[in-house]
């Protein structure tokens, strides 16, 4: 019954309405416009009716068609049942081109100006193993793979145990059944308590309003995916679930050059996924943490 | 009607006074002005106005927020010995201690929003109505004791003003108990202050158990060396009066305070440096560097001077009993604390950031300004209530008006 908490008769929305009302119109609220209204009382996503979930994902849509030009569609594909998402990365494959940041960068939505990335490629001298402190992520030669270096790229790891999620004050975080760690844009308070709690760093801030040019704005988007974000929240890798949630591949998978990067369901033991996992001996990273990661890295040669 | 009559009264006794408190109210009201120009510009643009980037998530806004949680935390601390000791005006010594808690907190909490870039969304903090991540995560800690420790301190100290505004006797069973209470509510707000950095294992610096009790031993020297400046001043300008021998054993309790901190800071140097892991490069960040990236080292080294120093000054008789090195020594603990715990604390457990990378954090001018705009509103807030205190307590305020002749000036209570 998770979105009819009562508090006495009235649901908890009327008392949230009734009680933050009172001091939204004396800040003065009550001269915003509807939708501005609406978007300030927007509950929980996990709390809203399917009524309400319509409502806000209309408002979006209209807010995004104005900003950008064009109709831009917001899905709330549920997770498939009997899914859970696990990723491959082939380091002996990986060659440190970067297609897969600027794919990412594309399918996401990310703000091109200032810049933000999901995916960090590291850069590593080859006889020191792999020493993150060590690494160079600003690393720019003629061409790659440099001689002497080898490349690991890092993204959200999508924990079992995540630190971001247990840190978060007010619950925007949380694991969806299938596994992708999300977040609630329309619910962040940008606290960023969550970054400091990564140790992936794979959290980054809107620290001001993120910009894409229109033109370039990708329009199939998901709620808790890759629909424009606002300025002042954190955001993330969701391992492209608007795409993975209808069966394709993640766009890091699809544009990888040298085929490093592998998706499936982890439930699944025909799976590619389950074969790495069973054939290969995989690693994650800093195990220590017990942060317990679906992000598998392997050396496939 | 009379509410207003009083207000207005209040109001009046406020203004009173010379050029000095004209001067000091001007350059208060002055800062506050700059700083929220500063905020509202970066509530427009963003906290992209303040260094503060992926890599170093938190800075100047969060070091500010847990000093000050020191400094209220330790305010309070003092009642427990005033209480013991027979200082005297035991009654007077928890009001401004309170009171300086009070202010303290309120510039916490203001510093958090200004950190929060997302005012708006606030509410989703609040308990029932929002979504408290209760008891999982210890910022939701931290909101609920905060708050909790702001009103019970505004509780007290308005409840012993009003009691001696109508010179009503006071209700000791009610309000000794709370007072008492306030103690371990500061030591619980300085501790999960301190958990919410030390539970991340993603940061060395922070996730190290050494953590928490350094905390508490360096507000327990900042709080004091506060409260310490201002029983000089109100001293001098109030009737309010303190024996020596208290002062000089606050500031003794500080020298055993500041021996443990350092002697923690010792430990915590020497298992990293020794061990010599992965882990000391934070350290090493603070005290020295990395490569040409500096800014912080003399921060650092500032910091441990002033402890040093004000450790010795506190220590010996002579020094500790003579209020020129006393307040020498007051001032440098004081900024000793602020760096270590300002910047010291918050940017070396982000520099290097979770996968190496040195990015170099130093506040800007937005931020800075923002800052001083709310150590100003703490300020003006402080003058209000001690200027309010002393006019209740020397009987300058009183219902029967502004300076009814004084007859009975109000005894001490015994402790």
């Amino acid at each position: 019954m998770k979105n009819s908490k009562k508090i006495g008769n009235i649901s908890r929305r009327q008392f949230l309405e009734g009680t933050i009302g009172l001091g939204a119109a004396a800040a003065g609220l009550s001269g915003c416009s509807a939708p501005e209204r609406e978007a300030f009382f927007q509950r929980h996503f996990k709390e809203l009716s399917k009524d309400d979930l319509v409502k806000v994902v209309n408002r979006l849509e209209t807010q995004y068609a104005e900003d950008y030009g064009k109709p831009v569609h917001v899905a709330t594909t549920p997770p498939i049942p009997g899914v859970v998402f696990g990723y491959g990365l082939d380091l002996s494959r990986c060659i440190g081109c970067r297609r897969c940041v600027y794919a990412c960068v594309k399918e996401n939505n990310q703000s091109r100006k200032p810049p933000i990335q999901y995916i960090t490629v590291l850069e590593l001298e080859a006889d020191k193993g792999l020493e993150l402190f060590e690494s160079d992520s600003y690393y720019n030669p003629s061409t790659v793979p440099a001689k002497g270096k080898i490349y690991i790229p890092v993204s959200c790891q999508q924990c079992r145990n995540p630190y971001c999620v247990r840190v978060c004050p007010v619950k925007t975080t949380w694991v969806e059944p299938d596994g992708i760690v999300v977040i609630d844009y329309n619910w962040c308070i940008g606290c960023r308590y969550c970054m400091a709690a990564c140790p992936y760093g794979a959290r980054h801030f809107n620290w001001t309003k993120p910009h894409i040019p229109p033109e370039e704005v990708v329009t199939e988007t998901h709620y808790l995916g890759n629909r424009p974000r606002s300025q002042g929240v954190v955001e993330k890798c969701t391992f492209c679930l608007q795409r993975v949630r209808k069966g394709r591949y993640p766009a890091c998978v699809e544009i990888c050059p040298v085929g490093a990067r592998k998706f499936g369901n982890l439930l699944d033991e025909e799976s590619e996924i389950r074969k790495i996992i069973e054939t290969k001996r995989v690693f994650i990273l800093k195990p220590e943490l017990n942060t317990q990661p679906k992000f598998y890295y392997f050396y496939g040669i | 009607m009379k509410i207003f009559k009083f207000l207005g009264m209040f109001v009046k006794y406020f203004f009173r006074g010379g050029y000095a408190f004209y001067a000091w109210l001007a350059i208060l009201l002055a800062l506050i002005f700059f700083g929220v120009v500063a905020y509202f510009n970066q509530l427009q643009s963003g906290l992209i106005l303040t260094n503060m980037r992926d890599q170093v998530s938190w800075g100047f806004y969060i070091g500010n927020f847990a000093f000050l949680v020191g400094v209220a935390a330790a305010a309070v601390l003092l009642v427990i010995p005033a209480y013991i000791y027979n200082w005297g005006p035991i009654k007077e010594v928890a009001v401004y201690g309170e009171i300086l808690a009070i202010c303290a907190v309120s510039m916490c909490l203001l510093f958090v929003i200004v950190d929060i870039c997302r005012p708006d969304r606030f509410w989703h903090l609040f308990p029932f109505i929002g979504n408290l991540n209760f008891p999982g995560s210890l910022l939701a800690w931290d909101v609920l004791v905060l708050n909790g420790y702001f009103a019970l301190n505004v509780f007290i100290v308005g409840y012993l003003l009003y009691c001696e505004f109508y010179m009503i006797e006071i209700n000791k069973a009610l309000i000794y108990p709370l007072i008492i209470f306030s103690i371990p509510m500061a030591i619980s707000i300085h501790t999960v202050t301190a958990y919410l950095f030390n539970g991340l294992s993603a940061r060395p610096f922070w996730n190290s158990a050494i953590l928490t009790p350094r905390f508490l031993c360096s507000a327990f020297c900042s709080g004091p060396a506060i409260l310490l400046l201002l029983f000089q001043i109100l001293q001098k300008i109030s009737s309010f009066k303190i024996k020596d021998e208290a002062i000089f054993k606050i500031a003794e309790l500080m020298a055993y305070c500041m021996f443990i901190n350092l002697f923690l800071l010792a430990a915590e140097v020497f298992k990293e440096y020794y061990s010599d892991s992965h882990h000391v490069i934070h350290l090493r960040y603070l005290f020295s560097g990395i490569g040409d990236k500096t800014s912080l080292v003399p921060y650092a080294w500032v910091s441990v001077t002033f402890s040093v120093a004000a450790f010795f000054l506190f220590l010996f008789k002579q020094t500790r009993e003579n209020y020129f090195t006393l307040n020498i020594g007051c001032f440098f603990i004081y900024f000793g604390i602020y760096f270590e715990k300002g910047m010291g604390l918050i940017v070396p457990g982000f520099t290097p950031t979770t996968l190496g990378e040195v990015y170099v954090y130093v506040p800007t001018k937005t931020e800075v300004t923002v800052g001083a705009g709310i150590f100003a509103i703490g300020f003006l807030l402080f003058t209000l209530l001690c200027k309010i205190t002393m006019g209740i307590y020397s009987g300058e305020l009183s219902p029967e008006g502004l300076d009814r002749p004084v007859e009975n000036q109000p005894d001490a209570l015994p402790a």
